[in-house]
């Protein structure tokens, strides 16, 4: 038996992006001892890249903008698939929640009369995003960073111990949660710095991992986003909701090859600027599809109009949803009018003075001019789809952020599914974090303390398991004397796999070869070997996360091969448009084999079976929101007679 | 498309001590140091440590000594260097080396702690804050860290003294005083809390002698020294006379 460190906390937070500190903030102010493990050093999470703003309905620059403006928006973006409450408690509580941050010290661009400054985005009516310059998640997560350092400076001056009630466990991976019968129990973790294992026993968990873009060659996300957390709640018995809902975000670097899929904002659209094909010409306005027809503009005028007249004008549509964008783009390279490095044209520099580009997109001109010798204010940008975000996650209870069938188990942020449907607007990812990670937070928090003494005890023989788990690639398998797997390679032909099977336009025979080509890596995988020793060690670490990407990328290609249906995040080539009666599906993801044996190599039964199941009907006020009209170009037949 | 073959040093070891080791490596267009690193990695040496998370300069964690200067890897192209030139990566020499490329840079985290939060005017309630964007456009310069703390690397006081870290906040933390400071409706007055004092007593504000150093390395072309340090110096010079403020004052109007 192994000897490890265990500690004892009220509430562990796996994760310290936006979702992970927002909770954890939350749940130490309603007294819970909490605990912050994330794999990169504090502040550094992935949320610092986002870029636009944060989408709350606070009305600053457009007096019509409310909340119910605001939801209809993101049930339209979501194609009506949108766990609805979510997206009704999400466009309810926004407001409040960036208020909030400038109480803790957050300096967001103003408008003229002193108020907190809001952009225009993709598919939202009004200007409705909350940013400072391009840079919002930066001052987010400092601005979270902070005030866990505030309440830190709390506790010290009142115990002595920066950390008696709040502690942030940084450069530590969690590769199991631990549970008692159905119960959560706890977090098995390595410290990366040291290779030490070591055990967090709390009631509640709240995962707040982010996402899985790792597991596509083509991305704008970091080493972190590898579904750690969406791979940890599978594991622990929780469902997955509806992973076949990828993001794509239009707009990312395709060229030099190195920086390719490094994200360009959708603010560089939402301030004016404009897509072009290799003819000059602005294609969007052929992609406008019907159920978005009467919102945007039918001509350039009338899109450069809509600037500074947005009352009498319809919207560029530019500005549409990122999937119709994305998809638009794939189209006019494929049909072979690409720019040279294969994405078309962003141009801001016939749009916009100089000087405004570099007040107002400040990172993107230093992007651009660091690392592709392109100056924006002079010429236009290249760019393509990149994997950006995914839609699908842990199953959640709408209200407490409870990840479903697993008590003392939360998730929130982009780990957490349902919230954005079948696909996210831009600038509601970093509302969605502080909505639903306060809500996990002080749920979990909650429970917590509702059990008192009658908490999960971790037991032994569940440490030994995942301690030997996470130290078998040091003794990597090879039975006919082959030599270990290299899980740099492994990760390389996972990511090519992804990218071009269960990409941005799929097709049955592809998805059908990918769930092969990951079975086959599955078994690789089991023979990843590792040199060196346990500190700080890359090779290691990346040799665990494979797990972990396994299991996610099977969940996308197994929920994306099932759903015959194009819509949002997920387009099918051989069943290009929107079913109707699809909208009130989800598919759910759960582990074949609950005892944990991982390496099922059978790809038509894999590790992952899939569930259908039906959706709640929308609540009758909510659906009184939209015009019958829209409605019908929704909603299934049964749906619209209730 | 053009590809060659590129010499680079990589500082390899512990704790314990280490050495420079050289590698043979791929260089393609465009590649940046940090993919060549990460080259290694896949290819020479899968235990090499190193952090890095964005990729794209925004998240401050994959700072390092490039031939001898502290950069961010990720933001150095390989087209600044020459093919001939062999190109020498070491971890931050200010902070204690963990493994590789990746030190401890606890300090900067401790120093972090000592700063006092941001006090919220008690009159305001949440949605009522009103700012002008000039007034917020000072505080927002300093707010553009990404805590690459390559400042903290840079700055002498703290690179060749070990001794002066016990004192000394260093370039970013002095900022983030002055950035507080600078706060249209920051309360810390109200409650008993002299910011410019505290920079002066508590967080070595002194040891500064504007050297600019700092403002060099920053990635995110922040001007710490002349927007935040000397002013922060000059506000503070009504409560001790600083030589240095004088000085200060004259090298920032020749320039």
């Amino acid at each position: 038996m192994s000897v490890v460190d265990r500690q004892e906390w009220d509430v562990v937070v796996v994760g310290a992006g936006g979702a992970g500190l927002r909770a954890a903030i939350e749940a130490r102010e309603r007294g819970a001892r909490t605990a912050v493990i994330c794999k990169s050093l504090f502040g550094k999470a992935h949320t610092v890249m986002a870029e636009g703003g944060i989408a709350a309905a606070m009305a600053n620059v457009n007096e019509h903008d409310n909340w119910q403006v605001h939801f209809r928006d993101t049930m339209r973006g979501g194609k009506f698939l949108n766990q609805w409450r979510m997206a009704e408690l999400h466009a309810r509580e926004a407001p409040d929640r960036v208020w909030e941050l400038e109480t803790w010290g957050a300096l967001f661009d103003r408008t003229k009369d002193g108020r907190i400054s809001q952009r225009n985005f993709g598919g939202h009516e009004y200007p409705r995003l909350a940013h400072v310059g391009d840079r919002t998640g930066l001052e987010l997560i400092r601005t979270l960073q902070q005030k866990i350092v505030s309440l830190q400076q709390e506790d010290f001056k009142e115990t002595g111990d920066y950390e008696s009630r709040l502690k942030v466990f940084q450069e530590c991976t969690v590769t199991r949660v631990l549970k008692q019968d159905e119960k959560v129990s706890g977090v098995f973790a390595y410290d990366r710095e040291t290779g030490r294992f070591f055990v967090l026993e709390a009631p509640a968990v709240v995962i707040a991992t982010g996402g899985i873009g790792k597991s596509f060659k083509v991305t704008s996300n970091s080493w972190e986003y590898t579904g750690d957390g969406h791979a940890l709640a599978l594991l622990a018995g929780a469902p997955l909701l509806n992973m076949e809902f990828v993001q794509f975000h239009p707009t990312g670097m395709v060229w030099p090859p190195s920086v390719k899929g490094i994200l360009v904002t959708e603010s560089v659209r939402g301030d004016g600027g404009v897509l072009r094909n290799s003819d000059g010409k602005r294609f969007m306005f052929d992609y406008v599809p019907d159920v978005f027809k009467e919102k945007y503009a039918e001509s350039e005028e009338e899109a450069d109009r809509w600037y500074d007249d947005p009352e009498n004008n319809r919207r560029p549509p530019e500005l549409l949803p990122r999937d119709e964008v994305a998809r638009a783009i794939n189209s006019e390279v494929k049909a072979g009018r690409g720019s040279p490095h294969g994405g078309v044209f962003l141009d801001v520099s016939t749009r916009m003075p100089a000087e405004v580009i570099k007040r107002r997109l400040p990172s993107m001109y230093h992007q651009f001019k660091e690392l592709a010798d392109v100056d924006i204010t002079a010429e236009a940008m290249e760019v393509g789809p990149t994997c950006h975000y995914v839609m699908g996650g842990i199953a959640v209870d709408s209200d407490s952020a409870a990840a479903r069938g697993v008590p003392g188990l939360f998730a929130a942020g982009e780990v957490a599914g349902g919230m954005h449907g079948s696909n996210r607007l831009g600038g509601n990812s970093l509302s969605d974090l502080l909505v639903f990670g306060r809500r996990a937070g002080w749920h979990a928090a909650e429970y917590s303390a509702g059990l008192a003494g009658g908490r999960p005890v971790v037991e032994d023989a569940q440490i030994d398991a995942a301690a030997a788990e996470a130290l078998r690639p040091f003794s990597a398998e090879s039975p006919d004397e082959a030599a270990p797997e290299n899980p740099y390679t492994l990760h390389q032909e996972l990511q090519q796999t992804m990218n071009d099977l269960v990409g941005i336009i799929r097709r049955e025979g592809e998805m059908a070869h990918a769930l092969e080509k990951l079975a086959e890596l599955r078994v690789r995988a089991r023979r990843a070997g590792v040199e060196g020793h346990r500190q700080f060690n890359p090779g290691w670490h990346l040799a665990l996360d494979l797990r972990n990407m396994l299991l996610v990328s099977e969940c996308v290609a197994r929920a994306a091969l099932e759903r015959t249906e194009s819509r949002g995040g997920h387009t099918r080539e051989d069943h290009p448009t929107m079913e109707r009666s699809w909208r009130n599906v989800n598919l759910l993801c759960r582990l074949a084999d609950p005892t944990g044996g991982l390496a099922a190599t059978d790809p038509e039964r894999g590790q992952i079976d899939l569930v259908r199941e039906t959706t709640e009907p929308i609540r009758p006020d909510l659906l009184a929101l939209f015009d019958k009209e829209e409605l019908v170009k929704y909603l299934a037949e049964e749906e619209l007679y209730e | 498309m053009s590809s060659y073959e590129a010499r680079f040093k990589v500082w390899r070891g512990d704790t314990e001590g280490g050495d420079l080791e050289d590698f043979k490596v791929e260089v393609n267009d465009g590649e940046v140091v940090l993919d060549i690193i990460h080259r290694l990695q896949a290819t020479q040496a899968p235990d090499l440590a190193v952090r890095w998370n964005c990729k794209a300069g925004k998240c401050g964690s994959c700072s390092a000594e490039i031939n001898g200067r502290p950069r961010l890897m990720c933001m150095t192209r390989m087209s600044v260097f020459s093919r001939e030139e062999t190109i020498t990566v070491t971890p931050l020499r200010a902070f204690p080396v963990i493994r590789d490329l990746v030190t401890d840079v606890g300090f900067n985290y401790q120093k972090a702690r000592q700063v006092p939060a941001f006090v919220p005017p008690k009159e305001l309630g949440p949605g009522e804050y009103r700012m002008m964007q000039e007034d917020v456009d000072r505080s927002q310069e300093f707010r553009k860290c990404i805590e690459c703390f390559l400042c903290q690397d840079t700055c002498h006081v703290v690179r060749d003294h070990e001794e002066n870290k016990q004192a000394f906040a260093g370039p970013r933390f002095l900022m983030r005083v002055a950035e507080l400071d600078m706060h249209p409706l920051d309360a810390a007055a109200e409650s008993g809390l002299d910011r410019k004092a505290t920079a002066q007593d508590e967080h070595g504000l002194g040891y500064c002698n504007i050297t600019k150093c700092c403002t060099e390395v920053c990635p995110e072309g922040i001007k710490i020294t002349d927007n935040a340090l000397i002013p922060l110096k000059e506000r503070a010079v009504d409560r001790k006379y600083d030589p240095l403020v004088w000085l200060g004052s004259k090298i920032r109007r020749r320039s």
